[in-house]
């Protein structure tokens, strides 16, 4: 056992020397896989969290949405419904909520507007996220026009600036009453956006759906597993797309890495011939390959997967952050909660340093095998 | 005690360019002395000691190895000898490790790394201790009073150091048997002279010493025991000089 151990060590040893011997070409080549590796690991680690944001942020959404449909497309619901829909068995709570998007022509900005619960607050008070005070400039205790379906203008003071730490969620929030709500979009009373639905049992939730649907055959109701299932897709898409981009990079890195790799040149041929002739058998030689392609891919998949943790966790993935978070003018800062995926680093750690170092390993394995006086030839 | 019984090697067997190296060569090599392989290019010499050095296998006839069983992981039941050219690569990788070190025409001396190191190399993969052959590797340069030159790349040495590198590597798993191939061809006379004194020491010091070379400075040294003359892969004269 510890000459077997003492084995792999003599040839790690020697293996690291034999890497030295060519500085410039090891470690150009590390280097491109260090970035091919960073890039990917980044991109993984930025969708699994953005992933992970969202369903954190969806565990806090109501059970089901109820909406109802015009035409095949979005309408206003009658606040009667929510009554009706609250005697369904099962059903803890309905709640109508009023909601809406506020184009603010001063900088091109889109506002989440939403009518707040509060009904103790000033009918002129208003919550806003951190992104609109900044894109405003604005203070708590100023006043925001608010430029309404008739031009006129709708004051409201600002009671509340959400702090930055809920920027994912409220950055571009507008929190008014529904009063004010209802001027600005000219809404007519006994209406609202939609209806949120609280179910005792999430087994009922398919149940309880079915018999909204029954009830108002114009409704829409869309369960909450349902979005969870729509944001996933949505991340997985981006993360495909910029993937794609990233495509043509990964592409010209694995020539390269299956040329460097698979092509044996007369020099290493030979000093296989020289090993084997001093007495090193097939299976030290490819030991010796096999340490080589394990050293340059795993220092460039660790390398590469320490620098990707940092890039996202620590600097907010500034290299993908157009690509993934999508366009707006407002952009929420926010630090996404380190999460990894083993499953995925797996996967990664597959791709990238199994195939390399199995490349190093074939055509050495072929050199190795000839009798060394056939191998001293070359 | 080597011994090689109607050895033969052909290359492209059953082909038009058929072409034999070793024809039909039956040879009894002495332990702890010097014998000498001298012949013309082309005569064998070079196809015979890669056979005997386990580096080639035979096309047929049998070579068989007295005295270094010990060194071997097994055993043939029955026997003082082993013989080599059935055994599998690996056995065959066991002996060229243990009982034989190389001294190449070429010297074949891997390049870009120090001198310390390519003198270690064969004792890369035996699992011995890197403490101990490195310790091995240094007294055997201190030997060949090139122990200054341990940290330099091997390819800024001289024709004569490299030598010295080949023979301290040739010798550092302590081989009972060394073969050298045309050793001085690539050294002028008076290296050549010091390389004659430095397989004499070998000599003294128990190993036994085959070298191939048509150089006069090898063959008509005082020093060797027997000249086995070859032509056209065949032995034609074989006799002792002591």
């Amino acid at each position: 056992m510890k000459r077997a151990i003492e084995r792999h060590l003599n040839i790690l040893e020697f293996t690291l020397a034999s890497l030295l011997r060519r500085k410039a070409k090891n470690f150009s080549l590390l280097a491109m896989y260090l970035m091919v590796v960073f890039m990917l690991a980044s991109l993984q680690f930025f969708v699994t969290a953005l992933k992970r944001e969202a369903a954190i942020i969806l565990d806090d959404a109501p059970d089901m949405v109820v909406q109802r449909l015009t035409a095949g497309r979005q309408d206003l619901v009658p606040t009667g419904h929510a009554a009706e829909i609250a005697r369904i068995r099962g059903v803890t709570a309905v709640r109508p909520r009023l909601w809406g998007y506020y184009y603010d022509a001063l900088n091109g900005a889109n506002y989440t507007v939403m009518a707040g619960d509060d009904t103790s607050a000033k009918t002129e008070s208003a919550s806003i996220g951190s992104g609109v005070a900044k894109a405003r400039n604005l203070a708590v205790g100023d006043l925001l026009p608010l430029i309404g379906y008739d031009k006129a203008p709708v004051m409201v003071e600002i009671g509340t600036i959400f702090p930055s730490g809920s920027d994912l969620i409220a950055a571009d929030l507008i929190i008014i009453s529904p009063a004010n709500f209802q001027r600005l979009f000219n809404l007519p009373g006994g209406q609202a956006t939609d209806l949120a639905v609280t179910v005792r049992n999430p087994k009922e939730l398919a149940t309880v759906a079915a018999k909204i649907a029954e009830l108002f055959p114009g409704s829409r109701p869309i369960l909450k597993s349902e979005i969870q299932r729509t944001y996933q897709s949505v991340f997985d898409w981006r993360g495909g797309m910029t993937l794609m981009i990233l495509a043509s990079a990964l592409l010209s890195f694995i020539i390269f890495a299956w040329d460097k790799a698979t092509g044996l040149s007369a020099e290493e041929r030979k000093e296989i011939g020289i090993l084997k002739s001093i007495g090193w058998e097939t299976s030290d030689v490819l030991l010796l390959k096999f340490w080589e392609g394990i050293v340059i891919s795993l220092t460039a998949f660790l390398l590469g997967t320490i620098l990707a943790y940092g890039h996202v966790f620590f600097l907010s993935a500034p290299l993908f952050v157009q690509a993934l978070k999508g366009w707006s003018v407002i952009y929420p800062r926010f630090q996404l909660v380190p999460v990894v995926d083993a499953y995925q680093l797996a996967v990664l750690f597959f791709l990238t340093v199994v195939p390399y170092t199995t490349a190093t390993i074939i055509p050495c394995w072929r050199a190795a095998t000839t009798d060394p006086d056939a191998a001293m030839r070359y | 005690m080597i011994e090689l019984s109607n050895l033969t090697k052909s290359f492209n067997s059953g082909q038009p360019n058929q072409f034999t190296a070793v024809d039909n060569v039956t040879l009894a090599i002495n332990p702890q002395q010097i014998t000498v392989l001298k012949g013309p290019s082309g005569s064998g010499k070079t196809s015979l000691l890669s056979m005997i050095g386990c580096m080639a296998r035979p096309t047929s006839g049998r070579i068989f190895l007295r005295g270094v069983a010990a060194a071997l992981p097994f055993r043939q039941d029955g026997a003082d000898a082993v013989e080599i050219t059935s055994l599998p690569e690996r056995f065959l990788n066991e002996i060229r490790r243990s009982t034989f070190g190389f001294i190449f025409q070429q010297f074949n001396l891997v390049k870009g790394i120090s001198v310390l190191e390519n003198v270690m190399l064969p004792a890369y993969p035996t699992g011995e201790g890197r403490a101990e052959f490195r310790a091995r590797a240094v007294s055997l340069l201190e030997q060949f009073s090139i122990a200054r030159l341990a940290s330099q790349r091997v390819e800024l040495l001289s024709g004569g150091e490299l030598q010295r590198v080949a023979i301290a590597r040739a010798l550092i798993n302590n081989p009972s048997i060394i073969i050298a191939d045309e050793p001085t061809a690539h050294l002028d006379s008076k290296l050549s002279h010091e390389f004659m004194e430095i397989v004499g020491r070998l000599k003294g010091e128990g190993k036994s010493v085959l070298i191939a070379s048509h150089d006069p400075i090898v063959f008509d040294s005082p020093l060797i025991d027997t000249l086995v003359e070859m032509r056209d892969g065949a032995i034609v004269a074989s006799r002792s000089c002591r």
